[in-house]
């Protein structure tokens, strides 16, 4: 079976973000860009399914600049087979991207699309949603663990409180949480190789979708700088304060 | 080969994470336990650490020098104990092999030093021959089914982990010097090669050298390296040449490892009333520990571009070695001093670097025997 993989380009976890002095976002020049983590972890379960010869096929899609060729490639080092680049450079927001990989499916009929449950960059949380609506297909989100049967998949969703199992009917939409896998580290031979591996560009033009946005930015600012903490003489005092000063216990 | 920028690109931040993620959470443990965790070994042979320079046609993925510095630039930006696991494979235990080998002996060896599933080992250095190396003494005696081998090697690295020696050893005692040595390639286990036990060393735990003791080590006729006698001194200076360059860009790596440290406790640090990077004289040690890496660093590429296209670089690698491993030395210096007295507290891992970094002014040729081999080319060069 084939399994579609969507991979987002945003800034590394490591980077410490700055927003622009005009609040009209972050800045992303000469910044250190990489996989959304966890994409990484969808392309992580992808190559696993296929090495365990229940995947067929593994194809990355990533939306966006030129420059998200690039973590395409990094999919295709960790072992996707092909890519498709939606190329783009207009702001692409969870409804515009959910149309593309619409488009994108119809075409390449896979039976499975796996996704992050969000990006680290805007977390919104809503492409895999907004997708499985779209398609009428069944969705799993925040999937801890993932089971394949014949036509169906058993997905285990970190919810508050525990865990729940969900079964799904093939095709299907599947969100990734943190605990689904630990990605690998693309090898370095395979970096090599991956360069061989093919990369389709489109344009949403082509795929026949309206990426113009729906939501208007007014504002992004910086979290409020964290207050100094304080001392307490005993446990007694930490006890107290809790109680009757923060009120959370 | 010349990998494409993007290529390199991605290896390079595969590397970095490698280093952060894994590498550098390992360092105290490493140092407390003298030993790399095997998983971890796992992993550097999984991402094909151990073959850098090995060619693609043997296994390895050939990079030029000029891509290895960059690799070495984020791979040594932890605990040089985490490089010397592969360091060998990737330099002196498998460039005699690569550089002079027959194409028996590289179809034999090198796959299996590229996937790492063999560790090689270099040995010239023995208890009286360490910077006048073509003295050594260790003998090679011809039979009717090979060579037989006889002598002490000193300071060897990895080799208690090695199942391949590529040793140094006189084959013509008549001829005094360099011209009277061949190289020879040993392998382990072999009832004539015994290992001395594990040197206690200043730092770098997690490292191992040892003696190597050969008593009538029988070995074959074809484990004369080229399969030719007279050349193995030659074959050694040539594995040292790349290894000069290949070392200096070790110390590039660990530098700017301290420099980062250092810079941050130079914010997070209060005394006075402010951090102590608002004092210039802390400044001076950030700012001199900055230019003197980035130099290094420059020259490094420099060499490193140079012998890839082909030129004698006998000087530039003896320059790169000579200056940035004496420029870690006073990083690692300055980095204890900005941390005050933590710097001299284990807990903090600085004053483990600055013994690590002390090596590297003494192997693959001292910083005196850099100046040697420096200033005879100048007066070679000068007629
Ligand atoms: C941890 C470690 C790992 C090593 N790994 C290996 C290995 O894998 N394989 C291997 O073969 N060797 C290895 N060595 C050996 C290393 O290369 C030698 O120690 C080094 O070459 C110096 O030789 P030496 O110790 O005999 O010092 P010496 O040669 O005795 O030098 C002592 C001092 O005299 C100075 N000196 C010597 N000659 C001159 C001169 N002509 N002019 C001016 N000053 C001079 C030196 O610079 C030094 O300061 C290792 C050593 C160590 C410590």
């Amino acid at each position: 079976m084939k399994v579609l993989v969507a991979v987002k380009r945003v800034i590394d976890y490591n980077v410490k973000i700055r927003v622009k002095p005009d609040k009209t976002g972050v800045e992303t020049a000469n910044v250190k860009m990489s996989m959304n983590p966890f994409d990484e972890i969808g392309v992580e379960e992808a190559v696993r399914l296929k090495e365990a010869g229940a995947a067929s096929e593994i194809i990355a899609v990533s939306m966006g600049p030129q420059s998200c060729q690039e973590t395409i490639r990094t999919a295709l080092a960790m072992g996707a087979d092909r890519g498709i680049h939606v190329l783009s450079d207009a702001e692409l927001q969870p409804l515009a991207v959910a149309k593309l990989l619409k488009a994108i499916a119809a075409k390449e009929q896979p039976q499975l699309v796996i996704l992050g449950k969000q990006a680290i960059d805007d977390d919104s949380n809503q492409t895999g949603q907004m997708l499985a609506a779209l398609l009428g297909w069944a969705q799993g989100t925040f999937a801890s663990k993932l089971k394949l049967e014949a036509e169906k998949a058993l997905v285990t969703r970190e919810i508050d409180g525990g865990l729940e199992t969900v079964e799904l009917k093939l095709p299907a939409v599947m969100t990734t949480d943190l605990r689904l896998n630990e990605p690998r580290y693309a090898s370095l031979p395979n970096i090599m190789k991956a360069k061989k591996k093919p990369i389709e560009q489109v344009t949403p033009e082509a795929l026949g979708v309206d990426v113009a946005p729906r939501l208007v930015t007014l504002k992004v600012e910086e979290p409020a700088k964290r207050q100094g903490g304080r001392k307490v003489a005993s446990v007694q005092e930490l006890v107290d304060k809790l109680k009757n000063e923060a009120r959370v216990i | 080969m010349a990998l494409d920028p993007q290529t390199l690109r991605q290896f390079l931040d595969t590397i970095q994470r490698f280093v952060r993620e894994q590498l550098e959470p390992a360092e105290a443990m490493v140092a407390e336990t003298d030993t790399v965790p095997p998983a971890i070994v796992d992993e550097m042979r999984r991402l094909g650490l151990f073959g850098m320079t090995i060619p693609e046609a043997q296994g390895g993925l050939g990079l030029g020098m000029s891509e290895e510095v960059q690799v070495l630039f984020e791979l040594c930006q932890t605990s040089p104990a985490f490089r010397s696991v592969h360091g060998t494979n990737n330099g002196i235990g498998s460039q005699g092999i690569v550089i002079d080998g027959t194409a028996e002996q590289q179809r034999r060896y090198l796959p299996r030093l590229a996937s790492g599933e063999i560790i090689a080992s270099f040995a010239l250095t023995e208890p009286g021959a360490g910077s006048d190396a073509a003295s050594l003494r260790t003998s090679a005696r011809r039979t009717a089914e090979g060579w037989v081998l006889n002598g002490t090697k000193r300071f060897i690295t990895n080799a208690p982990e090695a199942s391949l020696f590529t040793v140094m050893a006189r084959t013509d005692p008549e001829t005094r010097g360099a011209g009277g040595i061949s190289a020879f390639l040993v392998e382990a286990p072999n009832p004539g090669l015994k290992l001395g036990r594990i040197d206690r060393k200043m730092g770098q735990r997690g490292a191992h050298t040892a003696d190597v003791i050969f008593e009538d080590c029988r070995v074959p006729a074809d484990a004369l390296l080229g399969g030719k006698e007279g050349q193995g001194f030659k074959t050694a200076m040539k594995v040292l040449d790349r290894g000069r360059i290949h070392i200096a860009a070790v110390a590039v790596g660990v530098a700017e490892r301290l420099i980062r440290d250092m810079l941050r406790y130079a914010k997070e640090r209060v005394q006075f009333g402010q951090a102590i990077g608002e004092f210039q004289l802390v400044q001076a040690m950030l700012a001199d520990s900055r230019a003197e890496a980035y130099a290094a660093r420059c020259m490094v590429l420099d060499a490193a571009r140079r012998r890839d296209a082909g030129e004698n670089v006998s000087t530039e690698a003896a320059c790169c070695k000579y200056f940035a491993t004496e420029m870690v030395g006073r990083v690692a210096d300055r980095a204890v001093q900005v941390h005050g007295g933590s710097g001299y507290i284990a807990d903090f891992g600085v004053e483990r670097f600055y013994r690590d970094v002390r090596l590297f002014r003494l192997y693959e040729g001292t910083s005196q025997i850099q100046q040697i081999v420096i200033a005879r080319n100048m007066l070679r060069q000068a007629g």
